[in-house]
């Protein structure tokens, strides 16, 4: 008898635990993307009313920012949201910069679907292409963005923005790569420092001349080709155009890195300086800190380093030039950080409003001049980049001379794409492969990751 | 309803239990399911739903197992070779520092602590520190080689070396916990044993193998199935111990999990990384009833 009370009194407690975990599970589900698609036709009327309401209230919206977490970075969108701010008392900006750069994507992968995400993004330029599929990113309002006056008054970099005519996401600045020297290391290896390598020889010859080696060590790297740093870019879009190959065919369909007898020559171009001229071993280096402290001779980097070079290594005595010409070609790799709208801001027409308002704040001229200042990025909008005195800057001239040159790649993946020429150099530098067949497997790498991002379109 | 007290301790005991279970099934079991669906799917990471593909995830990780520089390859191999190292080693090291710390009386509390204090501290920092002491130039090691005159290693940098460099720091991180489980089952083997063969002439590889090693199975089993475990589920380490190239140099540090976190979460593939959570699953649990069949044993005195 006192049996089958217990028994059915645990019964009870079983049903209740099991109902109670079932009404917890619906409401889990129905803030993520089924809940916001059955809501969003009969929120839009009433938000469309409610939005202009809220602002005639003076109540606050809320809205979301992200960027991953680089000082500079951070202290100008402070800036930029402080003013924002004192212009719009109604709307306030959270600022999330904690991630690091190394996991801000996998962040937003994880953060997106428990919507909890940003309302506006920071993103590369060349993860455009994946958030889209993705769905995450919603198109520009054309009325707020025009897209014949963005294209009249942003560098011309910012086409890769647009996907099929539609303008999808907007930078406030834009940078470019150029060659940073270190002025004391090229006077101790009696190299004038004020006239730093202009052409690819140039290049070779002084960065031999600056290498100093001790046994294996290098107590100064001339200059390293370092593919997990910037070195893929400089290979891609300056090299193998400077030995007359496009990296890659017009419709973006097809990898051309070996295509031609250039394109080997590019490669063994880049491979040289670790092999035949030894200025350095991109496993020896550790960029761009090596550069900072003062042991490397030549290094190319983007106009973003200035900034924490200013911070880190004040007294680094160093300059920039333009990257180094070869066969009468100049170029140089033009990329981006941009800004875009996400699902969650388009949800509700208010925080869309206040999503939009603020990314039009971010990416007028004056925002780019703020940004240059702080973070040392050149200006988006041309008028900002035009400007004389920034042409004339001892450090960022190099980079806005760079400006009208600059090519931006299409990247299906660029993580794997850079991947796949670390791979191949490091199977050449430390196991001493075939370059040649190590370029070949390269490209089958990359070229099958296009075939299937093109399938699917 | 009248219950005994002894009904009603009863009732509260499961009602107290059914609140982790109910925290199991959600945290555990729940994801765990949900992987096995999406490793079926061709996931949208933002959309949160996916459309049913079958088996094809599975199929393009059999396709790209043949690939030249693979990253599935190598990592089911390299995760293999973690496994294959580390074990063993962890276990003998673990079992013979276990003896000399049980026979030690003087600072003994010392010596334990020191042993145990890399595992209770975190993947990440211990990952940072050997980094930095394993670095090519600079690194202490480096320092340490040169300056009695040998050549510079390059550890982390080299395809070669980087496996058994980060396996080490891997068995250094967790061997106090073995150690700990060790000196707790020697402890548990009663001196009658050891006096009685003593007697009878028995030398000390005899007492070690015929008395400690029979009667420390169910520990031995117990360890190697758990390391075992830790080892096939290797990532942290490895993530932060080749930064710039997680995974490499040339994929010669990359394992299952690594590649399951990179295709999840940087290259939005999740039915991919699903799939491969999967296969890995089977592994761990094929492996673990091999182990457990093949080791056990139960010894009687």
């Amino acid at each position: 008898m006192k049996q089958r009370k217990l028994w059915s009194l645990l019964s009870l407690l079983l049903i209740a635990a099991l109902a109670f975990t079932a009404c917890a599970a619906p409401p889990a589900g129905d803030s993520g993307a089924a809940g916001a698609a059955t809501e969003a036709p009969a929120d839009e009327a009433a938000a469309d009313a409610g939005g202009e309401a809220a602002a005639a209230d003076g109540e606050v919206i809320e809205i979301e920012y992200w960027q991953y977490n680089f000082q500079a970075r951070i202290d100008a969108m402070n800036e930029l949201i402080a003013q924002f701010e004192a212009e719009n008392p109604n709307i306030k900006v959270i600022h999330n910069s904690d991630t690091p750069y190394d996991n801000f994507r996998d962040k937003i992968a994880a953060s997106v679907p428990a919507g909890v995400g940003p309302d506006v993004v920071s993103l590369f330029y060349g993860w455009q292409t994946a958030w889209l599929d993705a769905g995450y990113l919603v198109p520009l309002p054309e009325d707020a963005f025009p897209p014949d006056e963005i294209r009249a008054n942003f560098s011309p970099m910012v086409e890769a923005s647009f996907v099929d005519g539609t303008l999808y996401t907007l930078p406030t600045a834009v940078r470019t790569l150029a060659l940073f020297y270190n002025k004391d290391l090229m006077e101790a290896a009696g190299l004038d420092p004020e006239s730093p390598p202009t052409t690819l020889d140039e290049l070779k010859e002084q960065a031999v001349q600056c290498t100093v080696r001790n046994g294996d060590a290098y107590e100064v790297f001339g200059f390293v080709a370092n593919p997990a740093g910037q070195g893929h870019h400089w290979f891609r879009e300056v090299l193998l155009r400077q030995f007359g190959q496009q990296p890659y065919s017009d419709d973006n369909r097809t990898v051309l890195w070996n295509a031609s007898e250039g394109g080997y020559e590019a490669w063994h171009e880049f491979l040289s300086f670790g092999t035949e001229l030894e200025t350095g071993r991109s496993d020896l280096i550790t960029e761009p800190d090596d550069f900072l402290a003062g042991k490397v001779c030549f290094h190319i980097d983007g106009s973003f380093r200035l900034g924490s070079i200013a911070e880190n290594a004040p007294d680094l005595n160093f300059g920039v030039v333009e990257m180094p010409e070869h066969n009468g070609i100049k170029s140089t790799f033009g990329s981006y950080w941009t800004h875009g709208i996400t699902q969650k801001a388009a949800a509700d027409p208010a925080r869309m409003e206040a999503a939009t308002k603020f990314l039009q704040f971010i990416t007028t001229p004056e925002a780019g001049t703020l940004w240059v200042e702080m973070v040392g990025e050149l200006p988006a909008q041309l008028a900002a980049a035009e400007n004389p005195e920034l042409l004339a800057d001892e450090k960022l001239g190099a980079f806005v001379a760079g400006l009208p040159y600059a090519v931006s790649t299409f990247f299906v993946d660029e993580s794997k794409d850079r991947q796949a020429i670390i791979d191949a150099n490091d199977a050449v530098i430390l196991t001493g492969a075939d370059p040649d067949a190590e370029l070949d497997i390269a490209v089958q790498t990359v070229q099958e990751m296009y075939d299937e991002f093109w399938a699917d379109r | 309803m009248n219950l005994t007290i002894r009904q009603r301790r009863i009732v509260w005991a499961y009602s107290f239990l059914s609140v982790s279970l109910i925290f199991f099934l959600f945290i555990r079991w729940y994801p765990t399911l949900l992987a096995v669906n999406i490793s079926f799917r061709d996931w949208n990471v933002f959309a949160g739903s996916g459309e049913w593909v079958g088996l094809q995830n599975y199929a393009d990780i059999w396709e790209d197992l043949f690939k030249p520089r693979s990253a599935v390859r190598a990592a089911f191999w390299n995760t293999l070779r973690y496994v294959l190292f580390g074990v063993p080693l962890q276990l003998v090291l673990a079992l013979g520092i276990a003896m000399l710390l049980g026979q030690i009386r003087r600072f003994a509390g010392f010596f334990r602590a020191a042993y145990f204090v890399p595992y209770v501290t975190s993947f990440v920092a211990v990952a940072f520190v050997w980094r930095w002491l394993y670095q090519p130039q600079i690194g202490l090691l480096n320092q340490i080689i040169t300056g009695l005159g040998l050549p510079m290693q390059p550890f982390l940098t080299s395809p070669s070396q980087a496996l058994p460099s980060i396996t080490l720091v891997a068995v250094w991180r967790s061997i106090g916990f073995a150690i700990i489980i060790f000196l707790a089952g020697l402890q548990q083997i009663p001196d009658m044993y050891y006096e009685a063969a003593q007697i009878d002439g028995a030398n000390r590889w005899q007492l070690f193998r015929r008395i400690t090693l029979p009667l420390l199975n169910p520990v031995i089993v117990y360890l190697a199935v758990l390391q075992t475990i830790q080892f096939l589920r290797m990532f942290d380490l490895v993530q932060n111990m080749s930064t710039d190239n997680a995974g490499g140099p040339l994929k010669s540090t990359t394992t299952v999990v690594l590649e399951v976190y990179k295709e999840g979460f940087s290259g939005y593939n999740m039915g991919y990384a699903g799939a491969l959570t999967v296969i890995l699953f089977l592994v761990i649990l094929l492996i673990t009833m091999l182990q457990l069949r093949v080791l056990s044993r139960r010894v009687d005195y």
